[in-house]
């Protein structure tokens, strides 16, 4: 039935949309400072690339794709249906009492995230023209029908007749904010993209240490911030879920941060900021689809074992051999995987999700609902992210040549470096207005012809 | 004259100064190095993945001065750079041929 519109809601929902795209220069900071100097800007490039694109997309047909009414078993939505956003954008047209424009941005951030997640499994060696196809192909491949599975409900986005995704609405798994849409989906795909690329060179040989880990620590704080639109505002109201959601995006990561340090100071002999920060977000990706059915304390403990998980998940790249390079699958894949598992087992029905898990009575009924969702959405996003990221490969070449990677993606790729700290040689040939003057002129000089 | 060059931890810096200008030394020539001695370096962790770094911080000191300090001033880094550890550093001397103060165009220990 459609709800009579709230102003309230529609306010949290506007602020909580701007709130997530923070969360994607977020993202930047963070993944850029774990790179070398040489290539930090390629790194955040990734992000502002998928913001451009996929912000574009979405607008022309891909909420349309998301959100439109069901062409076919719950995989996909109409894409012809919103195009544009046509029908959107007069005042009686609401999806749960907010405006649908609110709605389409609000979900439009989630799909721009999702899409820079996965540049952190290709850092330092990836063709920024290539990236960018990759990702106008992957997002309408593979995030919009994902979207549609998981967060397309019926009778929500196209009247009371209108069908949506098969895990949303025959499936019944839980997924509150995202763990298969936005990091199950993205964390497979990164796998994908890995091992086409293959690995940088020097890696499990050379040091590729973090070049500015106060950035990694400011990024893992916005995202924490923009996180409380991603889950509180995954409600689409401000309402007891709201409030649930906020409070659990408050405590699971505390509770992760203390699980990877924990981790760390057993294994390595030093609890470290790199860990603190990634612990934050493996809590805040273990939470995102359980927000609204555990209690706080259950928070507390999925938040734990979160980040005790991914901190030990984060070896796997070097005991198998991929260059993963920034851990997203460490981090988003196994943290999705656990949040949304874990559902299963301390889902509480004194939430109001009102599902019972199993350490709460419920049996194993929710646990296969969760599990069928979860591996569904990973087998296909890395099927088809491997099939995009190879075809890109063959079609333009998905990594640069050997030579930029040692000399560094940023000068090579996009004639740009980070830091201008004032040393080593400088440049001799400078043209402000490259048309006209001479390369010899000296400012208020005159030169002969 | 000597050329005295001492490797030392960055720390003991003010310390070396200090001791040199109070023996009389007047001028001296501070660089930034890395390296190791037997020490090597240390180890970085990130995400459980460890790093040994060889190269560790320190200072290169050179001095130079008339023969007949050459000794004392090397005992005077020493002093002043020691505090026992391993990684302290190393301090030799070299003979120099010649010296020129670019200024005046004086020669020899005039020079110095």
């Amino acid at each position: 039935m459609p709800e009579a519109f709230s102003a309230g809601d529609t306010a949290w929902l506007l602020t909580s949309a701007a709130l997530v795209l923070l969360m994607t220069p977020g993202l930047a900071l963070f993944y850029g400072g774990m790179v070398r100097a040489k290539s930090v800007l390629n790194m955040m490039m990734m992000s502002f690339g998928a913001m451009a694109v996929v912000t574009v997309l979405w607008v022309l047909f891909g909420y349309s794709m998301a959100f439109g009414d069901d062409v076919g078993a719950g995989l996909l939505g109409d894409p012809t249906q919103f195009l544009g956003l046509d029908g959107l954008m007069s005042a009686d047209s609401l999806v749960f009492g907010i405006p649908s424009l609110v709605f389409v941005g609000f979900q439009g951030c989630f799909a721009v995230l999702t899409v820079a997640l996965i540049s952190g499994a290709i850092a330092d060696r990836a063709k920024f023209s290539a990236w960018m196809v990759f990702v106008a192909v992957w997002s309408v491949v593979v995030y919009f029908p994902v979207a549609h599975w998981v967060f397309a409900f019926d009778g929500a986005t196209a009247g009371e007749d209108s069908l949506g995704g098969w895990i949303a609405n025959d499936l019944l798994a839980l997924d509150f904010a995202g763990g298969t849409a936005v990091h199950i989906n993205a964390g497979a795909a990164g796998l994908a993209c890995a091992l086409v690329l293959g690995k940088r060179i020097g890696f499990g040989k050379e040091p590729l240490r973090p070049h500015n880990l106060t950035l990694v620590m400011l990024g893992a704080g916005l995202l924490w911030f923009g996180w409380f639109g991603f889950n509180a505002g995954s409600a689409v109201a401000a309402n007891d879920f709201t409030a649930l959601a906020w409070i659990n995006t408050f405590v699971a990561p505390g509770a992760a941060v203390l699980g990877w340090l924990l981790v760390e100071r057993l294994r390595d002999g030093h609890a470290t900021s790199l860990g603190a920060a990634s612990g934050v977000v493996a809590g805040l990706v273990g939470i995102t689809p359980a927000a609204a059915s555990v209690t706080p304390v259950g928070a507390i403990v999925l938040g734990a074992v979160v980040g005790a998980v991914c901190a030990l998940a984060v070896g796997l790249k070097y005991r198998f051999g991929y260059d993963d390079s920034l851990d997203v699958v460490g981090v988003h894949l196994v943290g999705g995987l656990v949040g949304t598992l874990l559902i299963g087992l301390l889902a509480s029905d004194s939430t109001p999700a009102g599902v019972a898990g199993l350490l709460y009575g419920g049996g194993v009924d929710q646990l296969w609902r969760q599990a069928v969702g979860a591996f569904a959405v990973l087998a296909f996003s890395f099927v088809l992210s491997w099939v995009i990221a190879k075809a890109v490969d063959v079609a333009m070449g998905f990594r640069i040549t050997e030579e930029d990677e040692v000399t560094g993606v940023d000068v090579t790729t996009h004639a740009e470096s980070a830091y201008e700290l004032g040393t080593g040689p400088t440049g001799s040939g400078f043209h402000p207005t490259r048309s006209t003057t001479p390369t010899s002129e000296i400012p208020g000089q005159k030169v002969d012809a | 004259m000597k050329l005295v060059t001492a490797v030392i931890k960055p720390f003991k810096l003010d310390d070396v100064k200090t001791a040199l200008e109070s023996f009389g030394v007047n001028g001296l020539t501070v660089t930034e190095a890395s390296g190791y001695g037997r020490q090597k370096g240390h180890t970085e962790v990130y995400r459980g993945a460890e790093y040994t770094v060889d190269l560790v911080p320190k200072v290169r000191i050179e001095v130079l001065v008339d023969d007949a300090d050459a000794q004392d001033v090397i005992d005077v880094v020493v002093k002043s750079a020691q505090t026992g550890r391993i990684g302290d550093g190393k301090v030799w001397s070299v003979p120099v041929e010649t010296a020129v103060r670019v200024r005046t165009g004086e020669r020899g220990p005039e020079a110095l």
